[in-house]
């Protein structure tokens, strides 16, 4: 038995299963990008097209009622917004109520997160309910928000009543309805600030606090020493996120009162508002692509500026 | 495979906290909760109560006898009946198609090798941060360019995409999937589509389910672009609280009650498997 052929064996073998390994490799370099697809077409066609193209409309005239015909403006729609003195009303308004409702919200959210972060009985139905108004929606919350802040039967005015404080007019006044929205905004998101801040004070080493305890440093000083460094990125996280939000802000403005103006002299029409009042409220598209970009733009600029602070500060802290 | 949080992270710095809260810090947390929870109360007060009720000083601080009056009432003026199906069917859909995409995306970016993995990955993780807000109004155009404005598609299928869910899908698989498994299962000659269903699934699992119920709140939540997308003929819930809020329905308690029946759902959610959520927020947050 010793007739077998030339020792010729190793491309031979190798050819018969070939055809199928060679399209299995084949398809093994091909395959992830199947996997990919469902999710990058849905993200290219209503993701990233929009966002982009966003630039695009902007520098046309388009009408609402009429959305397919686009009629070249190069600046026009910039000039228009930079004239319109309800943009700067509501740019400034996006400004004060921003920081309105993200100070108050980061700082408590920081206070709650480091008392959580105690042993405690009730752990889990603690940080559960601080996170029960994250479940309601812009909509709703705004809603139960502006019966609360009634100026007439409002339970908050009654209740300011009884400590002496007279009615205040929570739709009219210009401070006191921008309190109310960032009212609502602080009361959606503390909780969840609270439970990011809450992760990343668990992720400090315990040893940091072992050594500074053994140094004598009581607890306020380790708050201030240990978590509060550890938390840095989280903190630029938050600051980013909740920045991000206060420039889009929308539902709360709306629903406050129900009109797209944001009270009757636009005491509290934030920029996302505006964006709506245009191409909704007015039907120009076009306009509102611009108010779009001004807001992208913004954005970048206000991450760009939290990126380096936080940059700056750290540094500053490890040449000290 | 019963715990739902991945090994994210082990608790050194768990085991060692020994610091117990004063009376001080839970007097501080329960006034946080009362203030969490009092306008869902008041919300009930208010549903609860006439129109009048509402108009008296001082305020009813009690639950009335109006609650199925004011349901039938918001049922009938806002259709919130019709708005709560809608809202079912697009935050279901929503959250299905979301899990499966993200899931078979996250797992290519966690575990295959291709050209061009970190390009893409770098392009879905940087829009992450970009509001979607910011392109509503060439996603208006385009669905109005396919005659979609006012049908419930143009809200499911620019809500399936979700970076963050690839994101998350790809750091969960990270984490929890041996690449030692799926080595053996490429030697037992098992396709990729059969490696997805039989090995990737079951693991990823936990973080799918965590990913849906983000997924679904913020679908249920979600109100700009539903509000500029659809009308009061083919509402969600939020377009229908729009609606209510914009001035058609004056009976305070009659906007309450809507209110009440639009937010049950996702409590119902919350109360069921609000532990899962704020795992899911902590875990995001960790990996984030």
């Amino acid at each position: 038995m010793t007739l077998t052929a030339p020792p010729a064996p190793a491309v031979p073998r190798t050819v018969p299963p070939a055809p199928p390994g060679a399209a299995r490799r084949a398809w093994r370099t091909v395959s992830p990008y199947a996997y990919l697809a469902p999710f990058f077409t849905l993200f290219v066609a209503f993701g990233l097209f929009p966002l982009l193209y966003t630039a695009f409309v902007s520098l046309y005239r388009v009408e609402l009622q009429t959305p397919g015909d686009m009629e070249w403006r190069g600046l026009g729609n910039y000039t228009a917004l930079l004239r319109d003195a309800y943009f700067w009303v509501s740019l400034r308004n996006t400004f004060t109520i921003g920081v309105l409702s993200t100070v108050p919200q980061l700082v408590m959210a920081l206070g709650l997160a480091h008392l959580l972060n105690h042993r405690m009985r009730g752990r889990t139905f603690l940080r559960t309910a601080v996170l029960l108004p994250y479940a309601t929606s812009v909509a709703a919350a705004t809603l139960v928000f502006a019966q609360l802040f009634g100026r007439d039967f409002g339970l908050i005015n009654y209740v300011l009543g009884l400590v002496g404080i007279d009615p205040v007019d929570w739709q009219n006044g210009t401070v006191a309805s921008q309190i109310a929205v960032s009212t609502v905004v602080i009361w959606r998101w503390t909780g969840y600030n609270t439970l990011i801040y809450l992760a990343g004070m668990q992720s400090v080493p315990v040893e940091l606090y072992e050594a500074a305890a053994m140094d004598g440093a009581s607890r306020w000083r380790q708050f201030f020493h240990v978590t509060l460094p550890g938390l840095r990125p989280t903190i630029l996280f938050t600051v980013v996120v909740s920045t991000i939000g206060a420039t889009q802000l929308f539902g709360e403005p709306l629903l406050l009162e129900g009109s797209v103006s944001g009270g009757i002299s636009h005491q509290y029409q934030t920029l996302g508002l505006y964006l709506y009042e245009q191409g909704w409220g007015f039907f120009h598209l076009g306009r509102a692509a611009a108010v779009a970009w001004v807001m992208f733009l913004l954005i970048l600029v206000l991450v760009g500026l939290n990126a380096l602070i936080a940059r700056r500060r750290s540094r500053k802290e490890a040449g000290r | 495979m019963t715990a739902l949080a991945p090994p994210v992270r082990s608790g050194p710095s768990r085991a060692g906290r020994t610091l117990h809260a004063g009376p001080l810090a839970y007097a501080v947390l329960v006034v946080a909760v009362l203030f969490s929870a009092f306008p869902f109360y008041w919300t009930v007060v208010a549903a609860s109560r006439s129109n009048a009720d509402l108009a008296k000083v001082p305020p009813a601080l009690l639950p009335g006898p109006h609650l199925m009056r004011n349901f039938e009432a918001v049922l009938e003026e806002a259709d919130i009946g019709r708005a709560l199906l809608n809202s079912l069917l697009v935050s279901g859909s929503v959250t299905l198609g979301t899990v499966l995409c993200c899931t078979l995306a996250g797992f290519a970016f966690a575990k295959l090798r291709f050209r061009g993995r970190g390009a893409l990955l770098a392009v879905t993780v940087g829009t992450m941060m970009i509001p979607p807000q910011l392109g509503v109004i060439p996603l208006f155009m385009l669905i109005a360019e396919l005659g979609w404005v006012n049908q419930l598609q143009s809200v499911v299928l620019p809500g399936l995409v979700s970076a963050f869910g690839v994101f998350f899908m790809r750091q969960y698989l990270v984490q929890s999937l041996p690449d030692e498994l799926i080595e053996a299962a490429r030697v037992d000659g098992a396709s990729t589509a059969r490696t997805f269903w039989s090995i990737v699934v079951p693991i990823a699992r936990p973080g799918m389910a965590v990913l849906g119920l983000l997924t679904f709140m913020a679908a249920w939540n979600d109100f700009f672009w539903p509000v500029v997308a659809l009308s009061s003929s083919e509402p969600t819930v939020q377009v229908a609280l729009r609606q209510l809020g914009g001035g058609y329905v004056h009976d305070q308690s009659v906007i309450m009650a809507g209110t009440l029946l639009g937010t049950l759902p996702v409590l119902l959610v919350f109360g069921l498997l609000g532990r899962q959520i704020v795992g899911g927020i902590m875990q995001g947050a960790v990996k984030g």
